[in-house]
């Protein structure tokens, strides 16, 4: 399975520009797929079909991941650039970026002259190695992305853009592995997520499920000084009760802690004080859904070396097929 | 003189009291198009029936409300007090001359004369709650004939062209609102196009939700004027846009990336008409593209603008090239806009 993450994780793929990445998930869904579609804002949507006796299940994992976008190109043809999500300005410094043609750049920033402070994002530029603007081969506008390899230490899984690529694999495993459901399952790889949860909303509005299941990364309290949060990497899979955009259905909480006790799959519950998923887009779009969240604890969230647990990935991967492959009674 | 360009930003339409503006646009544009209604938000909806080559269905949308003011409260002494409709920066108002009402009564909003202030209030600036609006009445009786709570206020200022460049009051959005009469009075597209003139966009892109919501286009074209900044800077950083550089063309704001199909189709369409563009600094601002693309199942959508310098004062500045420029390219994209541009597989 490293090698499909690493495929996922190193690929560009900057929210509003997941071209790429529909590219690469496609056909590794296309053979268990009952019908692979594509909707106006760049959704990817998988559906398998169930026997007709249970739910429309929606499961939401986002391509994109956060980015940068060039807003100008200095007359030395350097560029400065503005944020695509949410991008700090901290360990930006000597970071090299991709373009979505696989061209590489990297980071500095404006002369430190006050070592306690930090440059914002506008005092950073990238350099492409263009001499002027007019030999600058990058435009204004131009979408990038951080490249950073996929590093795995014995179990613990590192890379950019764990968040939420580690989600597709996720779906993906599940996917392959479901034999047999009740529910019409439908597999959104979602767009524009760090942006504000757009792709999943206008999925959501199109597919109207019963219930939806976000699947993404969450933050963990088990690192040095971290903010108090009871998620530790290696605990196992995060069944989200609350993060401050959505309060999961307690329903579901109740049944997906009930599957995974059934299988013996290792869990824990998830209470996220800043952030949120997909999963909000899906509770309140139309006439609202039953909305969770698998969530894959995450160490060093938005930086470019996001790391998982391997035992997490899989023990998330069996809670998702345990609770499609079974009745949903809310 | 363009006269379209000076009824639309001479006439009122303070977000959520439009109806002046509505009936104006109404008007221009009743004998070019099919059928019109106005909706429940005050939204203005025409559709011009295509010539039946494409059986895409394409919204173009400009709002038509500006930012103004609106009366909270009439003091004692016949001065009053208002809020806010819009962004605003408050250096921008004192001393300026507003229409208040369905009359059109004149005031003024008052500001201590520079020979009373002290040091300590040159170097601050007057919030707005501190203003009043002075109308010449002597006390509340007076004035509580003339102004009601709930009144809008909204600049005074007259149309004029000064060489390429024009000035005048809310070129955000009559701008925009002027090109897309200008094509609703074109000849028919390929596919029915309909025209929104939205509501409210000034306090949140309101109207256009509801717009297309309704609609529930293949895809959407929004016309915005676009704050320029390009005043002489020794910095090299961006001008943002460029009064004179061509139509804006949007890629990214602070609340959507803009589709970027429609965006290469756009910067294509310019290039292959000899029509100048600037690519707007991505980052900051919003447009209805926002609200129109999330709607239902989601809605291509881009965004076309003039620069205009000063938004959100009494005066804006517009390059009347640029103006031209925008209708010229809008044109040329809605009549090249096939549904292979926006076909996902």
């Amino acid at each position: 399975m490293n090698d499909l993450i690493q495929k996922l994780v190193e690929a560009y793929g900057p929210s509003g520009f997941e071209d790429g990445m529909r590219a690469l998930i496609r056909p590794e869904v296309e053979p268990y797929a009952d019908d692979v579609s594509v909707d106006a804002l760049g959704n990817l949507i998988v559906h398998k079909q169930g026997d007709g006796s249970g739910l429309k299940v929606m499961i939401a994992a986002h391509m994109d991941e956060i980015g940068l976008m060039v807003t100008h190109i200095t007359k030395e043809g350097f560029l400065r650039f503005t944020n695509i999500g949410g991008v700090r300005p901290h360990g930006l410094w000597g970071s090299r970026v991709q373009f979505a043609d696989g061209r590489i750049g990297l980071i500095s920033s404006d002369r430190i002259t006050d070592r306690s402070k930090i440059h914002g994002l506008d005092k950073h530029f990238i350099d492409v190695g263009a001499t002027s603007a007019e030999d600058c081969p990058v435009e204004v506008g131009a979408a990038v992305g951080f490249a950073r390899p996929f590093h795995a230490n014995g179990k613990f899984l590192t890379a950019k853009s764990m968040d939420d690529r580690i989600g597709c694999v996720i779906a993906i495993e599940a996917l392959k592995r479901l034999q047999n459901t009740p529910h019409d399952v439908y597999f959104v790889f979602s767009v524009q997520e760090e942006v504000g949860v757009r792709g999943a909303l206008t999925a959501a509005n199109a597919l109207d499920p019963d219930v939806g299941l976000a699947l993404d990364v969450t933050l963990t309290g088990d690192v040095p000084e971290a903010h108090p949060m009871s998620v530790s990497l290696g605990k196992g899979a995060a069944i989200k009760v609350k993060d401050s955009g959505m309060i999961a259905h307690a329903g579901l909480v109740k049944l997906m802690r009930q599957r995974a006790e059934e299988a013996g799959i290792t869990h824990q519950l998830e209470v996220l004080d800043g952030g949120s998923t997909d999963a909000r887009s899906i509770q309140i779009a139309n006439g609202g859904a039953a909305a969770g969240c698998i969530s894959i604890p995450c160490r060093y969230v938005h930086s470019q070396s996001e790391t998982v647990h391997a035992d997490d990935v899989e023990a998330s991967i069996q809670l998702l097929v345990e609770i499609l492959a079974n009745p949903i009674e809310l | 003189m363009n006269e379209l360009l000076k009824n639309l930003t001479e006439a009122v339409g303070v977000s959520g009291d439009e109806k002046e503006i509505r009936r104006l646009i109404r008007d221009l544009i009743a004998d070019h198009v099919d059928e019109w209604h106005v909706d429940a938000l005050g939204n203005l909806i025409a559709i011009k029936k295509g010539t039946g080559v494409s059986d895409l269905r394409v919204l173009v949308d400009a709002h038509m409300d500006e930012v103004g003011l609106m009366i909270t409260d009439i003091g004692s002494d016949g001065m009053l007090k208002f809020a806010a409709v819009g962004g605003f920066d408050p250096r921008s108002l004192l001393g300026k001359v507003v229409q208040v009402g369905p009359k059109k009564l004149t005031g003024v909003i008052g500001a201590k004369p520079i020979h009373l202030l002290d040091a300590g209030e040159r170097g601050s600036v007057v919030q707005i709650d501190a203003m009043r609006i002075d109308i010449g009445a002597k006390n509340k009786e007076v004035a509580n004939g003339k102004v009601k709570i709930g009144d809008r206020a909204a600049f005074v200022t007259e149309y004029e062209e000064l060489g390429p460049t024009a000035i005048g009051k809310a070129f955000d959005n009559r701008a925009g609102c002027a090109a897309l009469v200008e094509l609703l009075r074109a000849k028919p597209y390929p596919f029915d196009l309909i025209a929104s003139f939205t509501v409210q966009e000034e306090v949140g892109l309101r109207g256009a939700e509801v717009a297309a919501y309704g609609v529930q286009p293949d895809a959407a074209l929004v016309l915005e004027c676009t704050p320029a900044y390009d005043l002489p800077n020794e910095n090299d950083v961006s001008p943002n846009v460029a009064l004179g550089k061509g139509p804006s063309i949007y890629v990214m704001d602070r609340v959507t990336i803009q589709d970027p199909r429609l965006v290469a189709h756009i910067t294509r369409t310019a290039v292959a008409h000899d029509i100048p563009f600037q690519i707007r600094q991505p980052g900051g601002g919003g447009t209805n593209t926002a609200t129109i693309q999330r709607t239902g199942a989601g809605i291509p959508a881009a965004t076309i603008a003039v620069p205009g310098r000063y938004a959100h004062t009494p005066a804006l500045m517009i390059n009347l090239d640029d103006y031209a420029n925008v209708v010229k390219l809008a044109e040329a994209v809605l009549r090249g806009l096939t549904a292979d541009v926006v076909k996902r597989n």
